[in-house]
C-alpha cells in the first residue's frame, strides 16, 4: 500500500561548530488523501524541522538530510531545488505561526496573495489581483476588495491568519501544512480559525499536517495523531484511541500537563525534565531520562537499548515497557499497579 | 543631525499625519521639517537645474564656454600676461562671472557646463556602484556559503586596496588605450573612464553594507514563507530582500555622490581626468594652479573652489538628513 505522503527514517541534521545536532533521527509518518493528521510534541521535539523538510526547505544549506519522503510516487528528498520548487506552494502549501512575521512587510495582502499565485500560474497582474481578492472572501475576510489593499500590520491577528491561509491555498495544493497556525491567535479567533481550515479542506479534499502542542486542537480537528519526542515518532494511534489508551508514557505525560476542566486538585502536572539534547542523543530510548515508568523495567534496558515501533493494529507505539504488555490498559493512573507487574518481567 | 530629525508626535487633536503607509512618506515628512535639509535640497535641485540649464542661461548671458577672448582690452599683455584686466576679471553685466586668464573664455558659462560634467561623473558612477554594490552584496548575503567567500574576499580586497594611487595608473592607461578608437570624439572616453574607475572602486563598501543587512533579513520568517510558496532564488533577491535594502542604499547613494564629485575634481586636478577644453570643476581648479594663475587671480581658483563646496555640503547634509528621515529611531532624541 502505497501512501498519498508517506515519511520513512528520516534524519535531519544539522552541523555546527560543537558537533552534528540531530533535529529528526528517523521519523516515520504517513498520510492519506483528505486526512488530517496532527503532529504534536513539545518544543524541539523536530515537528517543525520534519515539516520543512518535507517542503524541502533544507536543500541548499548545509543541513544533511536522509531517508525518504515519498509523495504521490516522487521522493521529494532526491528532487534538485528547482525541481522542488515546482511542489511547493503548488502541491504542498504551508501556513506559519505567526502570519505578521511570515507576510513580508512592504507589500499588501492582496499583492502578496498574487504574488504566491503568479510563481506557478503565468498570468496577469490583473487576473491574478482578482484570484487573491475572490480567495480573501473565500477565507471569510469582508470587504475582500478594499482589504486586499490593505498591509499586514493593518489586519488584526485573525485577520492575517486568515490572509496567510489565502495565501498558502492559493494554488489550491494537495497537502497542506499547518505549522501551530492557532498559536498565535487569542481563543476564539482559534476556532473560527480551525473551522476555516477544516471547511477548505473538505471543499478540495486536500490532506493536512496539523502541527500543535495543543491537544484540545488535535482532538477537535484530527483523525490521526502523531506524537513526536526527540525527533522520532514514539506513538501514533487514532484521535480517539490517543486519549482513550495513550500508550507511550511521554504521551501521558502530555495528556497529564494538559489543563482539564475537570479536574478538581487545580495544578498541573508538568513532565520533569528537558528534551534530550540533540547533540549527544542517548543510546537507549530518548525519553528513558524522564520516564517514570522506566525504572519499573530491567536493569538499564530503557537506557541502553533503543525502543522500535512496534505496531498494534492501528496504533504504534515506540516503548519497551508498552512492548511488555506493562502499559496496555488504563491512562496515566495505570501507573500505580505496573509496580506489581513488573515483578513478572 | 539630530537638527534634522524634528518630527514629533502631531499635535492632538490634528488629523493623522503619519499614516504608516509608506517609509518614503514618513520619511519625507521629516525631511520636510527640516530646515537643514530643505535648504540643502533646495541647494542641490538649484545645482542640478544649473547644471541642466547650461545651455540656457548661457544664452541669456550672451557667452559659450570655449569662445576665447584673448583681445588686449580683456587680456593683460605686458605686466602679467594672459591676467584679465580689471574690468574683466570679476563679475559684470557682459562676463557674469568675469574671464578666466589665458585664453579668456567666460567663467560663467564653464562653471555650468563644467558643473554638468561634474555632476553627470558622479551621479553615473554612483549609480555604477550602487549597481554593483547592491546585487554583489545581496548576492553574498543570500547565497552564503561560497559564493559569500568569494564576494567577501573581493570586498576586502578592494576596500585594502589604495584606490587614489591605483586610479592614478589606470585612468590615463584606459584614456591613451581608447584615444584612436572612434569614441574618442570630444570628452567621452575622459569622462566614461572617470565614471567607470569611480564606480568600480565604490562598491565594496556597500557591498559590505548590503551584506550584512541582506544576512539578518534572509532568517526573516517571510522568507521561509516566500520559499515556501516555490518563489525563485532570483524574484526573492529583486522582489523580497532589495526593498528591504533600499533605505540603506539610499542613504549610501546620498553620501556617496559628494564623494564622487570631490574625487572626479581631485583626479582632474591632478590631471588625470577631465581635460581642456572640455570644463568640470575638477579641470578648472587644474587651470588655475597650472601657470600659478591664482596668485594674481584667486577668484579665478575662487569660483569653481566655491560651487564644489556648497554642492557637496548640501548633498552631504542632505545625505545625513535622509539617513536620519529613514531611520525609525531618530525621532526620539
Amino acid at each position: 500500500m502505497t501512501s498519498f505522503l508517506s515519511v520513512k527514517d528520516l534524519h535531519v541534521e544539522f552541523p555546527t561548530d560543537d558537533g552534528l545536532v540531530s533535529a529528526v533521527n528517523g521519523m516515520d509518518l504517513s498520510l492519506e488523501r483528505g486526512e488530517t493528521v496532527g503532529l504534536v510534541g513539545e518544543s524541539g521535539s523536530g515537528k517543525s524541522v520534519t515539516t520543512q523538510a518535507i517542503m524541502g526547505l533544507f536543500k541548499d544549506s548545509k543541513a544533511r538530510v536522509s531517508g525518504t519522503i515519498d509523495f504521490e510516487g516522487t521522493d521529494l528528498i532526491s528532487l534538485s531545488e528547482n525541481r522542488m520548487r515546482e511542489y511547493r506552494g503548488k502541491k504542498i502549501g504551508m501556513i506559519f505561526q505567526d502570519p505578521l512575521s511570515a507576510m513580508h512587510p512592504f507589500y499588501t495582502v492582496g499583492e502578496q496573495i498574487a504574488e504566491a499565485y503568479r510563481v506557478h500560474n503565468q498570468v496577469s497582474k490583473k487576473a491574478a489581483k482578482e484570484v487573491a481578492v475572490d480567495m480573501l472572501g473565500r477565507v471569510g475576510i469582508p470587504a475582500a476588495r478594499s482589504r486586499a489593499d490593505s498591509y499586514p500590520h493593518e489586519f488584526s491577528g485573525g485577520m492575517r491568519q486568515r490572509a496567510m491561509i489565502a495565501m498558502a491555498l492559493v494554488c489550491e495544493p494537495e497537502l497542506l501544512i499547518a505549522d501551530e497556525p492557532t498559536t498565535a491567535l487569542d481563543v476564539t479567533v482559534q476556532a473560527q480559525i480551525l473551522d476555516l481550515i477544516s471547511g477548505l479542506q473538505q471543499e478540495t479534499n486536500s490532506a493536512v499536517i496539523f502541527v500543535t502542542h495543543d491537544l484540545g486542537v488535535v482532538a477537535e480537528l484530527c483523525q490521526r495523531v502523531v506524537v513526536m519526542y526527540g525527533g522520532q515518532c514514539v506513538e501514533q494511534a487514532p484521535v480517539r484511541t490517543i486519549f482513550r489508551e495513550p500508550g507511550h508514557p511521554y504521551t501521558r505525560g502530555l495528556m497529564a500537563s494538559m489543563p482539564a476542566l475537570s479536574d478538581e486538585t487545580g495544578r498541573l502536572k508538568p513532565i520533569p525534565g528537558s528534551p534530550p539534547a540533540l547533540l549527544d542523543l542517548p543510546k537507549g530510548c530518548l525519553f528513558a531520562e524522564r520516564c517514570e515508568v522506566a525504572k519499573l523495567l530491567p536493569e538499564g534496558l530503557c537506557r541502553e537499548e533503543r525502543p522500535l515501533l512496534r505496531i498494534h493494529g492501528d496504533h504504534e507505539v515506540r516503548c519497551h515497557a508498552h512492548e511488555r504488555g506493562l502499559l496496555a490498559v488504563g491512562g496515566p493512573s495505570a501507573a500505580g499497579n505496573m509496580k506489581g507487574e513488573s515483578a513478572d518481567v | 543631525m539630530s537638527t534634522a530629525a524634528t518630527a514629533t508626535a502631531p499635535p492632538e487633536g490634528a488629523p493623522k499625519l503619519v499614516t504608516g503607509r509608506s517609509l518614503l512618506g514618513t520619511a519625507w515628512m521629516r525631511i520636510r521639517r527640516s530646515k537643514i535639509a530643505m535648504v540643502s535640497l533646495a541647494i542641490v535641485i538649484l545645482m542640478v537645474l544649473f547644471a541642466l540649464l547650461a545651455p540656457v542661461l548661457t544664452a541669456i548671458e550672451g557667452q559659450n564656454p570655449d569662445a576665447t577672448n584673448t583681445g588686449p582690452d580683456v587680456l593683460d599683455a605686458f605686466e602679467n600676461p594672459g591676467l584679465p584686466l580689471p574690468g574683466y576679471m570679476f563679475p559684470s553685466a557682459e562676463h557674469w562671472l568675469g574671464v578666466e586668464p589665458g585664453l579668456g573664455r567666460d567663467l560663467f558659462a564653464r562653471l555650468a557646463y563644467g558643473a554638468q560634467v561634474s555632476l553627470i561623473i558622479a551621479l553615473l558612477s554612483t549609480i555604477v556602484s550602487v549597481i554593483l554594490g547592491t546585487v554583489l552584496g545581496a548576492a553574498a548575503g543570500y547565497f552564503g556559503g561560497k559564493i559569500d567567500s568569494v564576494i567577501s574576499r573581493l570586498i576586502d580586497l578592494f576596500l585594502a586596496f589604495p584606490h587614489l594611487l591605483l586610479v592614478l595608473s589606470i585612468a590615463p592607461i584606459l584614456q591613451s588605450r581608447l584615444k584612436d578608437s572612434p569614441l574618442a570624439q570630444g570628452s567621452f572616453v575622459p569622462i566614461t573612464s572617470l565614471v567607470v574607475v569611480l564606480g568600480f572602486f565604490g562598491w565594496a563598501y556597500l557591498a559590505r553594507i548590503v551584506r550584512g543587512q541582506v544576512l539578518s533579513i534572509r532568517e526573516q520568517e517571510y522568507i521561509e514563507a516566500a520559499r515556501s510558496f516555490g518563489t525563485s532564488h532570483l524574484s526573492m533577491i529583486l522582489k523580497q530582500i532589495i526593498p528591504n535594502v533600499a533605505g540603506v542604499v539610499l542613504v549610501y547613494a546620498t553620501m556617496m555622490i559628494p564623494t564622487n564629485i570631490t574625487a572626479e575634481a581631485a583626479l582632474s586636478f591632478l590631471g588625470v581626468g577631465v581635460k581642456d577644453p572640455t570644463p568640470s570643476w575638477g579641470q578648472m581648479l587644474n587651470a588655475a594652479q597650472q601657470g600659478n594663475w591664482y596668485l594674481n587671480d584667486p577668484w579665478f581658483l575662487a569660483v569653481p573652489s566655491i560651487a564644489l563646496i556648497i554642492t557637496v555640503l548640501a548633498f552631504n547634509l542632505l545625505g545625513d538628513a535622509v539617513r536620519d528621515a529613514l531611520d525609525p529611531k531618530s525621532s526620539r532624541n
